[in-house]
């Protein structure tokens, strides 16, 4: 009945291994090593057949959703479909069989598909250049504020700016990327509607100030219609705007963050360019920036030179590096790809649809959930589970019972600033016929929640397991299994 | 294409429900003066055919280690990557997730998630293990704040044998948070230790050294632990994690953090990326540890499951006062190395750090034999090896290239008293006809 772990199906002498002939004199390790140097004990991996290994992992596999399993609505994470010939093309050994270092000369295809990636994403953002080097979305955060810090103190206030402002709708790693980049964070306040209350900004900002970190949708999925006079308020300080990409599916074609007044930016392929997220990671955070930022990119860059692509290491006023090599290059060949396969105006209808598919779920279920901000939103909504709380309901109750449907739940909890946050965003691949499945089953679990509030406070009752206790996880830590010492004497 | 579904009747009647009269009316908040007024400058559209074949076109203007005998490695390293591994990660169960937010239905990336913890603490023979976090370099830089953190000293001693990047890395993060990162020199291809205790003192957060470091040498890492806890402060173990089917693992040598980089554990090498950053620590520091770890835990039933744990660390919970801005990791390299270690089993792990140690010392003799040739040090080393020529090494990988060979890494770019010398990777899956043939080729340029 429980699922055994791998290293509970191994049986001492089993072996799915084979591994190429030692076709060279052999010597004792004892020989060409110093016996300090050496293992005393052999790590104790498990010993599996080859099929028992497939199995299991296969047998793991059924036990996740995913994308291709059914609808992902989890709100912030784009989780749009994941085109296989995108998985094919990034697996070719032309892109997946390359050394990093091997020369230039060697890999003139893999430069000029990152060159020109750069360039894609420079229009989509409105920016004039990219990087990257970033591995995911908080990475780029980081890269992108270092990239600030260097701006200002190039120009000799980098001391005095020591702040950066995070509206309190901010997903957590903005004001975390801001600390592990040095930074005070100052929170301000989002006004009535949503955005940004001006009047906070207006308080916090001063020659203090380095940055405002804003995604635009917001949070709420909501578009700051206020976002001119931001920058204007944010410029006139001297300090830099820097946009969350991780919202840039409602605007893609339609608005850029660049003519919208920011400065830095980072896109997260893995949600808008529609990469997959392999179940945590890897992502890829590319940063763009404007030309007066230019210099301070992390090295190398990828540049164009009588029609051959080279590295540039010589930027002497670069931060440095983030990550060792370039980036994860296999989730940029399936970004790019991507690109390639939809162009200007396959982008705009994702964004567009995207953004129709929301409204549309956010209109079904306004009358059954609490919907704080009553406008047109963009790619994501945020619910509130208030209602159902008259009934001792929580919206982790509503989540939990969703997984009896065959849905992922949306994000919640996030943002922070909407009691019992529900944020549910469909993204522009989900037909009709889904979304209206997961209309009934969100009217059915609201209509539960007065009947019988109970069932929600046990679910999910369909999946592996029952609700799990994260409370004793926590307190007692068990992060890594052990051979149970106890043997059943008989 | 764009994969929308809908058709446009779909979409009228959606519109009609939301109660809009166009699309353009669900945009009607963006101010005109910020709308882009003409599409995207991007290449037109392409179908999936066409898309497949530029991609193959793009890909055919690479040359590859398939087509090359590579003996190229400094960081980024040609392991055999078994067919059980790309057929699993390619269960789109998996890769179409996201994070496993939602336990319950997540229970397969959860239980794989422990599964590689529980295998990368077996191989660095430390308590525990994160799920991963971006890459070598950036593992580095996370075991260094983690130190800084633990010990609130804002001190770093490093080796400059550790691997260049992994210290520019870690000096771009360093400066921001006003860590002080001092570098210990080498002598003989691997660290100064008289030095590393020069430099080392009650400031210091903690000493990091690589094993085997950027030369391919082997340390002496008992040593430099003992320089570290002399001084209260931690001891950082960058590690290669083939090398730990035959070299003493971190927890034997009493390091307190064990950081790598885990692209050799079942990942291809994809022009560097993406990799899988492993760090694992004793007991006592997992309340500093960075990024995401799955628990064991149970249902109402009493059946065992997992869960994300030991969340008030992170940034979604902490948020500034978070161990580390990470949230997306690298999950699917994580089961990479996971299915890869249990492919191996306890018996090939040790044969594949073995068949690299024999290989590489085939390859140390017959090249350290030719005449003008000469090692850097004579250091013990395990699968690389640095070897000084009478050829600018450029030119000798130029010329290796007629025999499809692709040569090591020349190493003046990162150590100027090296701009004779090529750094030289010798995996399992070099034959001693390709070693003979880097030799031929090789007493060719003599
Ligand atoms: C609004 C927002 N910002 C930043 C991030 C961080 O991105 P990543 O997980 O790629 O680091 C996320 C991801 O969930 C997000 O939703």
């Amino acid at each position: 009945m429980t699922m055994p772990l791998i290293f509970e199906r191994s049986e001492a002498g089993r072996r799915a291994y084979s591994l190429p002939e030692c076709d060279v004199p052999r010597k004792d390790a004892t020989e060409l090593l110093p016996g300090w140097a050496l293992r005393k004990r052999a790590a104790d991996l498990p010993e599996v057949s080859e099929v028992d290994l497939v199995r299991h992992y296969t047998k793991l596999s059924q036990r996740n959703h995913g994308v291709d399993v059914g609808f992902y609505p989890l709100g912030s994470c784009t989780m749009k479909y994941n085109p296989k010939v995108n998985e094919d093309a990034a697996a070719l050994p032309g892109f997946s069989a390359l050394h990093p270092y091997q020369p230039e000369e060697l890999a003139q295809g893999a430069l000029e598909l990152m060159y020109e990636l750069g360039r894609y994403l420079c229009e989509i953002g409105g920016m004039d250049e990219a990087t990257l080097q970033p591995a995911a979305g908080a990475h780029g955060e980081l890269t992108g504020l270092m990239i600030i810090k260097a701006y200002h103190e190039s120009r000799g206030d980098g001391a005095e700016r020591t702040k950066v402002i995070v509206p309190d709708s901010a997903h957590g790693t903005n004001p975390a990327s801001a600390a592990f980049c040095g930074y005070k964070v100052v929170e301000v306040k989002s006004d009535g509607r949503g955005g940004v209350d001006l009047d906070s900004l207006r308080a916090a900002m001063s020659d203090e100030v380095a940055a405002l970190m804003l995604t635009n949708p917001n949070t709420l999925g909501l578009f700051d219609e206020n976002i001119v006079e931001i920058a204007k308020i944010v410029h006139d300080a001297g300090g830099l705007l820097y946009y969350d990409g991780a919202n840039m599916n409602a605007i893609m074609g339609i608005a850029r963050p660049g003519d919208m007044g920011f400065d830095v930016l980072h896109f997260n392929l893995h949600k808008t360019f529609s990469t997959p997220h392999g179940g945590g990671g890897p992502g890829s955070g590319p940063v763009a920036v404007k030309k007066a930022l230019a210099p301070f990119l992390p090295v190398p860059v990828v540049e164009k030179t009588d029609g051959k692509f080279v590295l540039d290491y010589a930027r002497p006023q670069s931060i440095g590096k983030v990550k060792a090599f370039y980036g994860n290059f296999n989730v940029m060949v399936k970004a790019y790809a991507y690109i390639r396969a939809l162009g200007a105006k396959g982008l705009r209808q994702a964004s567009e649809n995207a953004v129709l598919n929301a409204n549309y779920l956010m209109r079904k279920l306004a009358p059954y959930y609490h919907l704080p901000y009553d406008r047109h939103c963009k790619h994501e909504f945020v619910l509130s589970g208030e209602y159902q709380l008259a009934s001792g309901v929580h919206t982790g109750d509503i989540a939990k019972m969703l997984l009896d449907y065959g849905f992922h739940a949306p994000t919640v909890y996030f943002p922070l600033i909407v009691k019992e946050a529900i944020m549910v965003e469909p993204t522009e691949t989900e037909s009709r016929d889904t979304l209206d499945a997961f209309v009934d089953a969100m009217i059915g679990i609201a209509q539960l929640a007065e009947k019988d509030p109970e069932a929600l406070h046990t679910a999910p009752h369909k999946m592996v397991v029952g609700r799990l206790d994260d409370v004793t996880a926590a307190r007692r830590p068990v992060l890594r299994w052990r051979p149970n010492k106890q043997t059943n004497a008989g | 294409m764009n994969y929308v579904p809908h058709t446009d009747r779909d979409r009228s009647e959606m519109l009609a429900e939301i109660g809009v009269a166009n699309l353009a009316e669900l945009f009607s908040d963006i101010p005109s003066d910020v709308r882009l007024g003409h599409e995207l400058r991007l290449p037109a559209p392409m179908s999936e055919y066409d898309l497949a074949r530029h991609m193959g076109a793009l890909a055919s203007k690479n040359r590859t280690t398939d087509d090359l005998v590579s003996f190229l490695g400094a960081g980024a390293y040609d392991h055999f990557v078994p067919s059980v591994v790309r057929h699993l990660v390619s269960r789109s169960e998996f890769y179409t997730a996201y994070t496993p937010y939602q336990a319950e239905i997540s229970q397969g990336m959860l239980q794989a998630i422990f599964e590689y913890q529980t295998l990368m603490c077996e191989l660095t023979a430390m308590d525990v293990s994160n799920a991963s976090l971006y890459d070598g370099a950036t593992a580095v830089a996370e075991a260094a704040t983690m130190a800084c953190r633990q010990t609130r000293r804002q001190q770093v001693v490093i080796s400059a044998a550790v691997h260049p990047e992994y210290r520019t890395t870690l000096k771009t993060y360093a400066r921001n948070l006003g860590i002080d990162v001092v570098e210990a020199g080498m002598k003989d291809g691997a660290t100064d230790l008289e030095e590393l205790g020069r430099l080392a003192s009650s400031a210091t957060a903690c000493v990091i050294l690589q094993n085997p470091n950027f030369l391919g040498s082997v340390e002496s890492m008992e040593v430099a632990a003992e320089v570290a806890h002399r001084n209260g402060a931690l001891f950082v173990a960058c590690v290669d994690p083939i090398s730990l089917g035959i070299l003493a693992p971190p927890g034997e040598y009493g390091a307190d953090i064990a950081v790598g980089e885990g692209q050799g554990l079942g990942s291809p090498m994809s022009f560097g990326g993406p990799y899988l950053g492993f760090l694992t620590c004793r007991q006592e520091l997992i309340r500093n540890m960075p990024g995401r770890v799955a628990g064991e835990t149970h249902d109402p039933q009493g059946r065992r499951g997992y869960i994300l744990t030991l969340q008030a660390r992170e940034q979604h919970i902490r948020r500034e006062r978070a161990t580390s801005n990470i949230c997306s990791n690298e999950a699917l390299s994580a089961l990479a190395a996971a299915v890869y270690l249990s492919w191996l089993g306890k018996d090939g792990m040790r044969e594949v750090a073995d068949l690299c140690l024999q290989k590489a010392h085939y390859a140390f003799d017959r090249v350290a034999a030719i005449p003008g040739f000469r090692p850097v040090s004579e250091t013990p080393f395990f699968k690389e090896f640095a070897v000084r020529m009478p050829v600018a090494p450029e030119q000798a990988g130029a010329a290796l290239l007629e025999s499809r060979i692709l040569g090591g890494l020349p190493l003046g770019r990162y150590y100027p008293d090296l701009g004779d010398a090529m750094l030289i990777a010798v995996t399992e899956k070099r034959t001693k006809e390709e070693i003979d043939s880097l030799c031929r080729a090789l007493e060719g340029l003599a």
